[in-house]
């Protein structure tokens, strides 16, 4: 394979323009995932001369006949010795159009925590289904997490179809089997393409092997699909971060409440309420080194001063007059567990929501989900490593919150273990 | 209305906003934080990014510096400059002091590397000022071990890392609650790649050391690679001096960093070569050829 040279000098203002897609990456082992990232790497010149140099190296330590691209992607010693990937490694990419971050996750059974944990932030999510083995146990589950984690695009790539002959009939019956499954999960936006990893095929050019495939390749889909209306736009949140007081003589009265807007549009003016307070106010200012803006999109990170001396710290939650999140202390939610420590009824934990920490204890196992089938299971409550349950718990003091699946950052939460500090839960509040 | 296009942040503000949430989050959550400052490029981001992070405030931890000995002046004087600047605490701990004190043991050969070395230095000056996070301008980009790194990295009390035992980290949630002893080591940029590194510089006009440009220099060829002459390197057999017309991608010790022929004088030169590049920066780093897991094994020891 011979290295390409990346001769296109780049274009500063366009680069400093691009936006940026997550997207995390399913499929069992041996479906070519690896192979697939090596080749999206490899295709779009994000691939150095020492790297390749390297590969093909291993490649020949190996007894390979060809450079393994799989090899790219093999992060630790344990698991190019084993030849398997054991925890989520995250790549880089970027083309003319976007920037892209991967999360490249496992397909062991094993591994399902590692799948929540790249499926958290991301945009999109590819399933890789081998042509010869169809939809199987694991895409299911794969499927499932990404509706459960709320990712709104789904790529499903029927891949090894050089292994079918690119056959027409294969990736129907595939992609039939899968619009069957998937009619159960809430995903708005299903793609699927034939696709062969390893040699290319509808990857980054549509191939002349699959005639009867109309689609896009895998690349121009992951250019061009919409995600700007993926964000809400609607409910304007503000976790405080933390409060800044310079008490210089500049800044003597300065005192501005750090965050992110995790959702919304926030301007000066504005009329807001701090949580849990309920004390009114407006924004004053928004600052953002040294300047101050005139609005604020999510997810920027900014500074407010606000018109009133009120008392806002960490934890609390600056939203509109007219637009308030549930305030409450009982929160029913699914939960992944994380943890080879199972989940305790009635136990206590720590929790981190938004900015606030707080204790709860678990008050309720309402089901456990058959991942496999997407069944309730209610004769066994016992939630082990990488189960996924309906629970209800009890906090110490209120959250203030959203449905995940109308906000991910004010929906979203996790559990940890008081005596080992250890995150053993991911929580999407329903 | 505002236009949809205005909606999505560009993907640099993204990067931005993230590496300002996760240092504010740490100022938040933790007692003692510090910033290793390396005086290369990627700390003098992070530098940029806690100054925005806090603005009007100063940065509210110090910086600290590993001093190998073994520094580009260039380095130490840019260093020196920038804590003035920006009005920040400076700690320097030496590696040097590490040797006298029998902690550390130099190495033998034709050009001896402290490189492993700062690694003890390090968890001295840890234990020393009892911090409790350390910020570090590592890039998972960089190299294979770093790709499965957290924002949020555990350290137990001897500083060691434990690749297969990390905490996952879902959404923005990161959770920095530790056992007395226990520290983190915490990595805003992770998500940023070299180019994104070098894009913000330009965008946000960042003054950096003059080694990063094209200067004369005398190198000396080895292990395919030029390297700066210095009272650190013993020439050996066949070896020779040579001047060259060279720049450094990365800034770490003179004894491993070597230097590329290049006549890159700007900014927007050094974005072209860096996208034109066919060698990953850290190609250029003697410390990370030693082994295909050379950068593995020095993590899990508490390298940075």
């Amino acid at each position: 394979m011979e290295i390409q040279e990346k001769e296109q000098p780049i274009d500063n203002a366009a680069y400093l323009n691009m936006d940026l897609l997550r997207f995390t990456t399913a499929g069992s082992v041996d479906d070519g995932k690896s192979t697939l990232i090596g080749r999206l790497l490899y295709d779009t010149k994000s691939i150095f001369e020492d790297q390749m140099e390297a590969i093909e190296e291993a490649s020949t330590k190996k007894g390979k006949g060809y450079v393994d691209l799989s090899l790219l992607t093999d992060g630790l010693r344990a698991e190019r010795e084993q030849g398997i990937t054991i925890d989520v490694a995250y790549r880089y990419f970027a083309t003319p159009k976007r920037k892209f971050i991967i999360a490249d996750t496992p397909g062991h059974i094993q591994y399902t925590r590692n799948m929540v944990t790249g499926a958290s932030t991301a945009n999109l999510a590819i399933i890789l289904v081998d042509a010869r083995h169809g939809v199987i146990e694991q895409t299911c589950r794969h499927s499932f997490i990404a509706s459960l984690l709320q990712i709104k695009h789904l790529v499903v790539c029927v891949n090894k179809m050089d292994l079918v002959s690119f056959s027409e009939e294969v990736f129907q019956k595939i992609k039939t089997d899968f619009e069957n499954f998937s009619a159960t999960l809430n995903i708005p936006d299903i793609q699927y393409i034939p696709i062969s990893a390893l040699l290319g095929d509808n990857v980054v050019e549509h191939s002349a092997n699959t005639p009867w495939y109309k689609g896009a390749s895998l690349l121009y889909t992951l250019e061009n699909v919409h995600i700007a209306n993926d964000r809400n736009h609607e409910d304007a949140r503000f976790p405080v971060q933390y409060v800044i007081r310079p008490q210089t003589e500049d800044f003597h009265d300065y005192r501005g409440y750090a965050g992110t807007v995790e959702s919304g549009i926030f301007k000066p003016g504005d009329d807001i309420v701090a949580l849990p307070s309920g004390f009114k106010s407006k924004i004053k200012t928004i600052d953002f080194n040294g300047k101050h803006l005139d609005i604020v999109h999510p997810p920027k990170s900014v500074t407010f001063t606000i018109e009133d001396n009120i008392d806002i710290s960490r934890g609390d939650m600056i939203v509109k007059e007219n637009n308030q999140p549930q305030v409450s202390q009982d929160v029913e939610l699914m939960v992944c567990w994380l943890s080879d420590k199972k989940l305790t009824l009635n136990g206590k934990y720590a929790i981190k929501h938004t900015t606030r920490e707080a204790r709860c204890v678990i008050k309720e196992i309402k089901y456990k989900v058959n991942i496999n089938t997407l069944e309730e299971i209610k004769d066994n409550f016992e939630i082990g490593l990488n189960d996924i349950a309906r629970i209800v718990i009890r906090t110490t003091t209120p959250l203030f919150f959203d449905s995940y699946s109308k906000n991910r950052a004010t929906g979203s939460l996790i559990i940890v273990d008081e005596g080992t500090n250890v995150t053993v839960g991911a929580g999407m509040i329903i | 209305m505002v236009s949809e296009s205005k909606h999505n942040l560009t993907h640099l503000d993204q990067l931005e906003s993230e590496a300002i949430f996760i240092m504010r989050e740490v100022a938040a959550q933790f007692e003692k934080p510090v910033l290793l400052f390396s005086g290369g490029k990627d700390s003098i981001c992070l530098v940029k990014l806690a100054q925005k992070a806090f603005w009007p405030a100063k940065i509210p931890f110090p910086l600290m510096h590993i001093d190998t000995g073994h520094n580009f002046p260039e380095a130490i004087e840019y260093r020196d400059w920038l804590v003035k600047e920006v009005g920040a605490n400076l700690i320097v701990r030496y590696v040097q002091d590490s040797i006298d004190k029998g902690t550390a043991t130099e190495e033998k050969g034709p050009n001896p590397s402290r490189n492993t070395l700062q690694t003890v230095t390090l968890l001295e000056s840890i234990e020393e000022f009892k911090f409790d996070a350390c910020f570090g301008g590592a890039r998972r980009d960089e190299e294979k071990a770093r790709a499965k790194e957290r924002f949020f990295s555990h350290r137990d009390e001897f500083g060691q890392w434990d690749p297969k035992n990390q905490r996952p980290e879902l959404w923005n949630l990161f959770n920095g609650k530790k056992q007395k002893g226990e520290n983190f080591r915490v990595f805003p940029i992770s998500n940023w790649t070299e180019m994104d590194v070098w894009q913000y510089i330009y965008k946000e006009n960042i003054p950096l050391p003059t080694i990063y440009f094209t200067h004369r220099r005398d190198v000396v060829f080895r292990d395919n690679m030029w390297l700066a002459n210095s009272p650190h390197i013993t020439l050996m057999k066949g070896e020779e001096i040579q001047n060259k017309i060279v720049r450094f991608r990365t800034v770490g010790d003179m004894t491993c960093t070597g230097a590329v022929e290049s006549t890159a004088s700007t900014l927007e030169d050094i974005i072209q070569e860096v996208a034109s590049a066919r060698v990953t920066e850290r190609g250029s780093r003697a410390d990370d050829r030693r082994s295909e897991a050379a950068m593995e094994d020095r993590k899990k020891q508490g390298y940075f």
